[in-house]
């Protein structure tokens, strides 16, 4: 049978999974993307495990707001990946360094 | 009365004023003529209030003009005090110096500084008579910086010359020292009595008699003694005592009339006017009087000597002012105060005459100062020759003329005195005597007489001077000729300076010599049979011997004499020694604080210092800025991580 335990664990090794792909890919922004929206799936599944085992349906509806928001800012990322790549001829995570002090 | 004392001081200033200030407006004649009558004016009033108080015998007028400031129970004000010795001062500055202004317009005509000279000199008859006329320490002070501040500028009035600028320079810094002693002395005297005021103060003089102050730690100093003392260094420097007395040489940078005018008949009397004043206070302490003797000895003799390897025409008369002030001195030290004043007088008469003598040789020479190239003027210059003349002998105290009265007081008051060291202070002054006539009459032949050493161009130009000139040396000589025979009986032994002068009972060696003064006629004929004479005769012989028989005895009394030719060529090194010690001090402190201090420190430690530590705070902070998003992400998770740890640890 599975309880809530196994779904946190899974939540949080999910979210592990999305931090590390944040620090250790030195390459590409699309992979970190991808990580954020791994990382914001993980809070979902938070979310839904905790609303299930509580009986409120309140976490369940926030989820959706979440994936609305995520979709909203996957489209707005890859923009800005557009923009970033015109000026700068590489989405090379390691070459975006502007900020650097 | 009150009205003409204050007119008095007033109308030259307005003078100064005018002349300073619309220069350009009224020109030069206009510039001279408005000092020339203000001057005149407060000539006219000193002799009114003269007449007032010494010769119709009214009780001198003390009161206050002005208050300028009331701090607590301290009252600064201007005040006047008008006794003997006041109005005495008060008719020898502004004779002298109106003198000095007509001589200026033929002495200064070509000068572009013109109307500038005019408001400087009238500004210094002002701040003069503001001094003499004070019946208080603050005004007192105001009239002797004011004073010092004229002088300044005048012996730096041809500001282009390197050597006028440092010599003005050295005597602003030497005054300093000075005026450093007197205010000081002017500090414990409102200590001590709690008043500005001269009357007060003299009243309340007996009060601390006994009383003593530490100076330093483990040693106690009488008070009065202290305060005389410290009073008396604000007279050495303005009266160029040893060993304040180097400014005084080097002021021979200004104009001539300047050196008469102040560096000879008024501004360096200031000293020996401030200490007669002040009898009541010096009275009261042996120690601080003897100590006076001591100084004006010193400077007497030895700077007398120097008088004798100069060859500056105006430098040797500096010189012998000197040693002629330090006489005066001498006469306050042994408390013969009416003797010391009356040789103020008379040296300013002889003294002012002389140096305008000198100032009508420079002008007929061209502006050549230097005696060497001198000789043989008398006939060129037969009314300059025949005021000299005059001043020299009353230089010299021939008998007769002014100086002989009040020099043969003065050392026949330093013979009638008990104070410790009198006797050798006697040898002293009649040494003095030889030497003033040496320099005199070497000044004499070496321009008068002798052999005509000018250049062919010189000798051409040669003649008198226009009347301007001549009609002030004129009037000067007459008395530096013969003011000594009205005044010897009443100043030195009838007791012409009345209350103004206070001398104890135990110290009145005017009282003394009086015993056996024999009468004015009698003193002159019985000045033929002393010492002083013989003296002043042997001087003349001897300066005529090396200066018209033989002329080449000086060049081989010098190789003769090399060592001690050269101390007095080098002044005994107090130039050096200033030179070094203070100037060279003052700017090795001033190297230290300025590369130290300044530098090192506060540019370079403390300012400096500050931003290097915040750049290189910075330098470290940027390195953790990498511009990598995975390091801010990581930087952000480890915060959020922290922060979180924290919430659940207060919870827990």
């Amino acid at each position: 049978m599975i309880d809530i335990s196994h779904l946190l664990v899974l939540g949080a090794v999910m979210f592990c999974i999305s931090m590390a792909g944040i620090f250790i890919n030195r390459k590409n922004v699309i992979i970190l993307l991808m990580s954020i929206e791994l990382m914001l799936l993980s809070v979902n599944l938070n979310f839904v495990a905790f609303s299930y085992h509580l009986g409120d349906l309140a976490g369940q509806v926030f989820v959706f707001f979440i994936l609305t928001v995520a979709a909203a800012e996957a489209a707005i990322g890859l923009a800005i990946l557009v923009v970033v790549f015109r000026t700068r001829q590489t989405i090379n995570v390691a070459e975006l360094d502007t900020m650097k002090g | 009365m009150y009205s003409i004392y204050l007119w008095a001081a007033l109308a030259p200033l307005i003078g100064a004023i005018v002349a300073g200030l619309f220069g350009r407006v009224i020109g030069r004649s206009g510039a001279h003529w408005v000092t020339i009558i203000g001057v005149a004016i407060a000539t006219i009033l000193s002799f009114l209030a003269y007449k007032h108080v010494v010769m119709d015998g009214a009780p001198a007028f003390n009161g206050t003009v002005y208050v300028w400031g009331i701090v607590g129970d301290l009252r600064l004000e201007v005040g006047f005090l008008i006794d003997e010795l006041s109005a005495t001062m008060m008719l020898v500055v502004t004779f002298v110096s109106l003198m000095i202004h007509i001589y200026t317009i033929g002495y200064m005509a070509d000068d572009p500084g013109y109307q500038r000279f005019f408001s400087y000199i009238s500004l210094f008859t002002f701040a003069m008579l503001m001094l003499v006329m004070s019946n208080n320490f603050f005004q007192l002070f105001f009239g002797w910086e004011a004073v010092g501040v004229v002088s300044y500028l005048l012996i730096g009035f041809w500001y282009q010359r390197e050597s006028a600028i440092f010599a003005n320079l050295k005597a602003f810094l030497v005054n300093r020292v000075g005026d450093f002693g007197f205010i000081l002395g002017i500090a414990a005297v409102l200590m001590y009595f709690d008043s500005l005021d001269y009357a007060t103060v003299f009243e309340r003089a007996p009060s601390v008699l006994g009383t003593t102050i530490e100076v330093l730690p483990g040693s106690e100093w009488s008070v009065m003694t202290l305060l005389c003392i410290l009073l008396f260094i604000g007279a050495m420097g303005k009266s160029a005592q040893v060993p304040l007395h180097v400014w005084l040489p080097d002021s021979m940078e200004g104009p001539t009339p300047i050196s008469a005018l102040i560096h000879a008949a008024t501004m360096v009397t200031a000293g020996i006017f401030m200490v007669a004043r002040m009898s009541p206070l010096f009275e009261l302490s042996d120690t601080a009087l003897t100590a006076v003797m001591w100084i004006g000895a010193i400077t007497c003799l030895f700077m007398g000597l120097l008088g004798l390897v100069q060859n500056d025409i105006k430098r040797v008369i500096a010189y012998s002012t000197l040693s002629q002030l330090g006489y005066m001195v001498v006469a306050l030290g042994v408390s013969a105060y009416a003797a010391g004043v009356f040789h103020l007088g008379t040296h300013a008469f002889f003294k002012a005459l002389l140096f305008l003598a000198a100032g009508s040789v420079i002008i007929g020479m061209h502006h050549e100062q230097d005696m060497r190239k001198m000789g043989g003027l008398w006939k060129y210059m037969p009314i300059t020759w025949f005021t000299s003349l005059i001043g020299t002998l009353a230089l010299v105290g021939f008998p007769g003329f002014s100086g002989f009265f009040s020099k043969d007081a003065i050392i026949d008051a330093v013979h009638h005195s008990a104070r410790p060291g009198s006797g050798v202070v006697y040898l002293m002054v009649l040494g003095s005597v030889l030497i003033t006539s040496l320099y005199s009459f070497r000044l004499f032949f070496l321009v008068f007489h002798g052999k005509e050493r000018m250049d062919e161009h010189t000798r051409e130009h040669l003649h008198e001077s226009p009347a301007v000139v001549t009609v002030p040396l004129m009037i000067l000589a007459i008395p530096s000729a013969i003011v000594g025979w009205f005044f010897v009986v009443p100043v030195l032994f009838d007791g012409y300076f009345g209350a103004s002068i206070y001398v104890a009972p135990g110290h009145d060696v005017l009282a003394e010599m009086a015993k056996t003064f024999p009468g004015t006629a009698k003193f002159f004929m019985d000045g033929f049979f002393h010492w002083p004479f013989f003296l002043a005769v042997a001087g003349f012989v001897i300066t005529w011997l090396m200066y018209i028989k033989r002329p080449d005895l000086p060049d081989m009394l010098v190789a003769r004499t090399r060592v001690i030719n050269d101390i007095l060529l080098r002044k005994y090194g107090f130039d050096e020694l200033y030179q070094f010690l203070f100037a060279g001090g003052a700017r090795g402190i001033g190297g230290l604080l300025w590369r130290f201090g300044d530098q090192d420190l506060i540019d370079g430690f403390i300012i400096n210092g500050t931003a290097r530590a915040v750049g290189r705070f910075a330098g470290i902070a940027r390195k953790i800025q990498s511009g990598f998003l995975y390091d801010y992400a990581f930087a952000m998770i480890i915060g959020l991580l922290v922060l979180m740890s924290v919430g659940l640890y207060a919870l827990i």
